[in-house]
């Protein structure tokens, strides 16, 4: 187990190395944020003066050791575009960005196993047919369009629901949440179901066909000739087996949610990390998108780590040790 | 009976909500958007429109500019030149800042000196400005290093803080890069202005409320002012029609028709002190980024001339701009000291006559250059380019469009890795020096010709220039601006394409006074 563990670190550490080399040779390539930091008629001298005090004279190796060094004792350096240090303008976005997040991905569940349950149940129900149609859309619409679309009926014709903003929130401790306000809950809304309509749809589709192959197990025939009621057959026994699968697609989605909550973001000015980081792209604030980069991927990394080790405790084949050489 | 402790204090909070909603309902709040937000509440941080605009409501300067741009006395009540490089001024009396503390001339010398700074990032409007002297409590004399005819216009844009409170703040400086911390001024602000900062949550929003102190009487009856970046057009918009703002800066220009044709929403144009065109280089011997070798094309006047001819700005007027924009030969708006009409008479457009002179200048297969642009900068900047790429073709230029964001583009060109180019240029001292000495004077010390990449260069013009940067005369300044101009057309140096014009969309009920600079003030607001 230990051995597993270690080399699943290593592997990690590897990875969040590999992210951040890409994440900050990438940014070669989006601008010189000394121009946007300076008046126009600043001389060459002092464009290289500012150079300087970033350390953007210095040779790409020695820029990428430094900034790890200092990543390391979580020092991300300061936003180019708000003069203020990274490591509190992520804090102070990260509530925001993770309260969408878990909202769109509870949505998923919610409304994703249900869907899907019934339409495994009932396959040739035309309202089956119409959840399977629809959910096509819902993976191949952009984002951007489903959340404009809900803008234009809910805030624009209906006036129900705010159109951008987070409404008011409330601060506890570092934490800033939307979840205490009526305006809070209310602009929470929108965006969680524009962001969940991905999530909904893969759920429902995996727990359907996870469904239709546990329903065709020699264990559900039993238990129907036992002569177990419907319900018990079908949510006692048959959807309880599918739920593994479903819970480590959510979790590795959640990562997917936060990461692609840019768009959405964007889209109703939601103040998360995505919209930081889409600003800071327009400004080559190097600093916040190499920062934010890392963050991400290490967010992908953590989740995965956990997924493993879960697999580890549930999957009794990984713990025999192999003899060397072999395995896939 | 006591009340637990949380359950009395949630009754209390609840209640003081409910009052502070009770009061709002009467308080008219103005709630504005445009794409960006403010990058820092520093008065002498950021010389950018929208930063300007929201230093204009908090902070004051000596001298403002009121709705039909001319010049007013704000801090300052009168001014005399002492002598041709002291100008003296009697400054407002019984001013107090947000905090209390009263506005004095040592206040003055210090924000003077803080704009100097080499990290403030208003050198532009600090041209000629040596420093500041306290004479007595309530007069102070501004040094310039000659006579500066601009002085005035300038000290519009160089705003007042209080000594006191920077020191007291450690900010004597504007931000600063090196102390890496942020700079107490970039999220709290004191000055004298109409409005005073309540809160400011970077990139969520900015609130202002009324200055009930204010030395002067606000005309509007804002109450509150509430300012929100919302990136996303459609957002934008969507919340202007659903009555969640009120006034939006920079609607998308796609959506106007249908805005205009709201009931509940209006739509306010006005020209805006930029001109837009396009520039080439003539100074190499060589172009960087075309397929001619051992010359350079853009040498020959007859080429320009045949660009000249080529470009319909109507059709990019019509096309493009759906009529929001106002086609021009002149390098300089209307607006600015020095316009003349007869500069708008452009070229005709006459293709068959652009392809006689371009078989004339030795190009009769004509040649393939790269044009950069901007997709990000100017409204509409890349369709532009696309437009003036298939005009050009037709006499057989043939265009490689690079267009790329700001970030980009902007060091591109500046150190002159260019081959052709447009730009965009306001002016924010309104008086045609600004560019004259920028845009079309050969490249030298300082300001001179610090945005010219094209490496267009006309001694006669540049002894103009020189002597505008004197000349305290106004009938004359606007003669020998004229005559600069008058030269670069026949040079055909740059070629102009339009003013911009820029439309603010708000609710019916509002009512604001749209200025060529693109600053809204809240002061000039009323809400039906």
């Amino acid at each position: 187990m230990l051995a597993f563990v270690i080399r699943r670190l290593l592997q990690s550490v590897l990875v969040m190395l590999a992210v951040a080399f890409i994440a900050f040779s990438l940014f070669n390539f989006v601008g010189d944020p000394v121009s946007l930091m300076l008046p126009p008629e600043a001389t060459q001298q002092d464009r290289e003066e500012v150079r300087k005090t970033l350390g953007l004279d210095q040779p790409f190796y020695v820029q990428f050791k430094v900034f790890i060094t200092n990543a390391l004792q979580g020092n991300f350096g300061i936003s180019l575009r708000l003069g203020r240090p990274v490591s509190a303008l992520l804090a102070e976005r990260l509530p925001a960005t993770l309260e969408l997040a878990f909202a769109a991905a509870l949505i998923g569940l919610f409304i994703g196993i249900p869907m899907g349950v019934y339409t495994a149940l009932k396959r040739e129900s035309w309202i089956s047919r119409a959840l399977l149609t629809t959910s096509l859309i819902g993976v191949s619409l952009p984002n951007f369009l489903i959340g404009i679309f809900l803008i234009l009926i809910f805030a624009v014709w209906l006036g129900w629901l705010p159109s951008f903003g987070r409404g008011d929130v409330t601060q506890i401790g570092f934490w800033t949440t939307g979840l205490l306000t009526v305006t809070g809950i209310k602009a929470l809304v929108l965006p969680s179901i524009t962001l969940s309509f991905y999530p909904v749809t893969l759920i429902m589709r995996l727990v359907r066909s996870e469904m239709l192959e546990v329903l065709r197990t020699d264990y559900i025939k039993f238990a129907r000739a036992r002569g177990l009621t419907n319900r018990s057959v079908h949510f006692g026994h048959a959807l309880k087996n599918t739920l593994v699968p479903v819970i480590t697609i959510t979790g590795l989605q959640l990562g997917g949610v936060i990461a692609f909550a840019i768009v959405t973001e964007t889209v109703f000015q939601w103040p998360g990390m995505g919209l930081l980081f889409i600003q800071a792209v327009q400004f080559a604030d190097i600093p916040v998108m190499a920062a934010y980069l890392c963050l991400i991927g290490f967010i992908f990394v953590v989740i995965n780590l956990i997924v493993d080790m879960l697999y580890f405790v549930v999957d009794p084949r990984l713990r025999v040790e192999r003899p060397g050489g072999g395995g896939h | 009976m006591k009340f637990p402790v949380k359950l009395s204090a949630l009754l209390v909070s609840s209640a003081l909500a409910f009052t502070l909603a009770a009061g709002s309902a009467s308080a008219k709040t103005l709630r504005w958007a445009s794409q960006g937000d403010v990058l820092t509440m520093d008065p002498h941080s950021q010389n950018e429109g929208l930063n300007n605009t929201m230093s204009d409501h908090v902070y004051e300067p000596l001298l403002t500019r009121g709705k039909k741009l001319q010049l007013e006395p704000a801090l300052a009540l009168s001014w005399k030149a002492e002598s041709p490089t002291v100008m003296r001024f009697k400054l407002r009396d019984k001013v107090t800042f947000h905090n209390g503390a009263p506005f004095t001339a040592d206040d003055v010398v210090f924000s003077i000196q803080r704009a100097l700074e080499k990290t403030s990032d208003f050198s532009a409007f600090m041209q000629g400005i040596e420093g500041a002297k306290k004479v007595d409590n309530l007069t102070v004399d501004i040094i310039t290093k000659g006579p500066n005819p601009t002085l005035l216009d300038q000290l519009t844009e160089v705003r007042m803080m209080n000594k006191a409170w920077a020191e007291k703040h450690n900010a004597q400086r504007p931000q600063d890069f090196k102390n890496k911390e942020e700079t107490f001024t970039a999220r709290n602000a004191n000055g004298t202005g109409p409005f005073v900062l309540k809160t400011r949550e970077p990139d969520v929003k900015t609130v202002l409320v009324k200055n009930s102190n204010w030395w002067s009487k606000i005309e509007g009856d804002i109450d509150e002012v509430v300012y929100t970046p919302v990136k996303s057009d459609a957002t934008r918009v969507a919340a202007l029609l659903s009555g969640e703002l009120d006034l939006v800066l920079d609607p998308p220009v796609q959506d106007l028709d249908r805005m205009k044709r709201d009931g509940n929403l209006k739509v306010l144009e006005g020209n805006e002190n930029r001109t837009i065109f396009l520039n080439f280089d003539q100074g190499r011997n060589e172009l960087l980024y075309a397929n001619v070798k051992g010359k350079n094309p853009f040498k020959e006047l007859k080429v320009r001339q045949a660009m000249a001819h080529a470009i319909d700005v109507t059709a990019i007027h019509k096309q493009i701009m759906r009529g929001l924009a106002l086609p021009t030969g002149s390098m300089i708006a209307p607006q600015v000291r020095g316009y003349s009409k007869e500069f708008d008479n452009r070229w005709p457009l006459d293709v068959a006559k652009a392809k006689k002179l371009m078989a004339e200048a030795g190009y009769p297969q004509g040649f393939e250059v790269t044009l950069d642009c901007p997709n990000n900068r100017y409204i509409n900047d890349e369709k532009i380019c696309q437009a003036l790429a298939s005009m050009l073709a037709k006499i057989d230029i043939k265009i490689k469009l690079n267009a790329m964001p700001r970030s980009l583009y902007f060091p591109k060109i500046q150190t002159g890795d260019t081959s052709m180019y447009l730009l965009g240029w306001g002016v924010p001292t309104f008086d045609a020096l600004y560019t004259l000495q920028s845009i079309l004077r050969t490249k030298g010390q300082g300001g001179d010709g610090n945005w010219n990449f094209s490496g267009y260069s006309n001694a006669k013009l540049d002894a103009i220039v020189d002597k505008l940067k004197t000349e305290p005369d106004f009938t004359k300044r606007a003669a020998l601006a004229k005559e600069a101009l008058s030269l670069n057309l026949a040079d055909v140096g740059h070629i102009p394409l339009h003013h911009q014009v820029i439309p603010w969309a708000m609710r019916k009920n509002v009512t604001a006074v749209h200025r060529a600079d693109n600053r809204m003030h809240a002061k000039w607001v009323t809400l039906k």
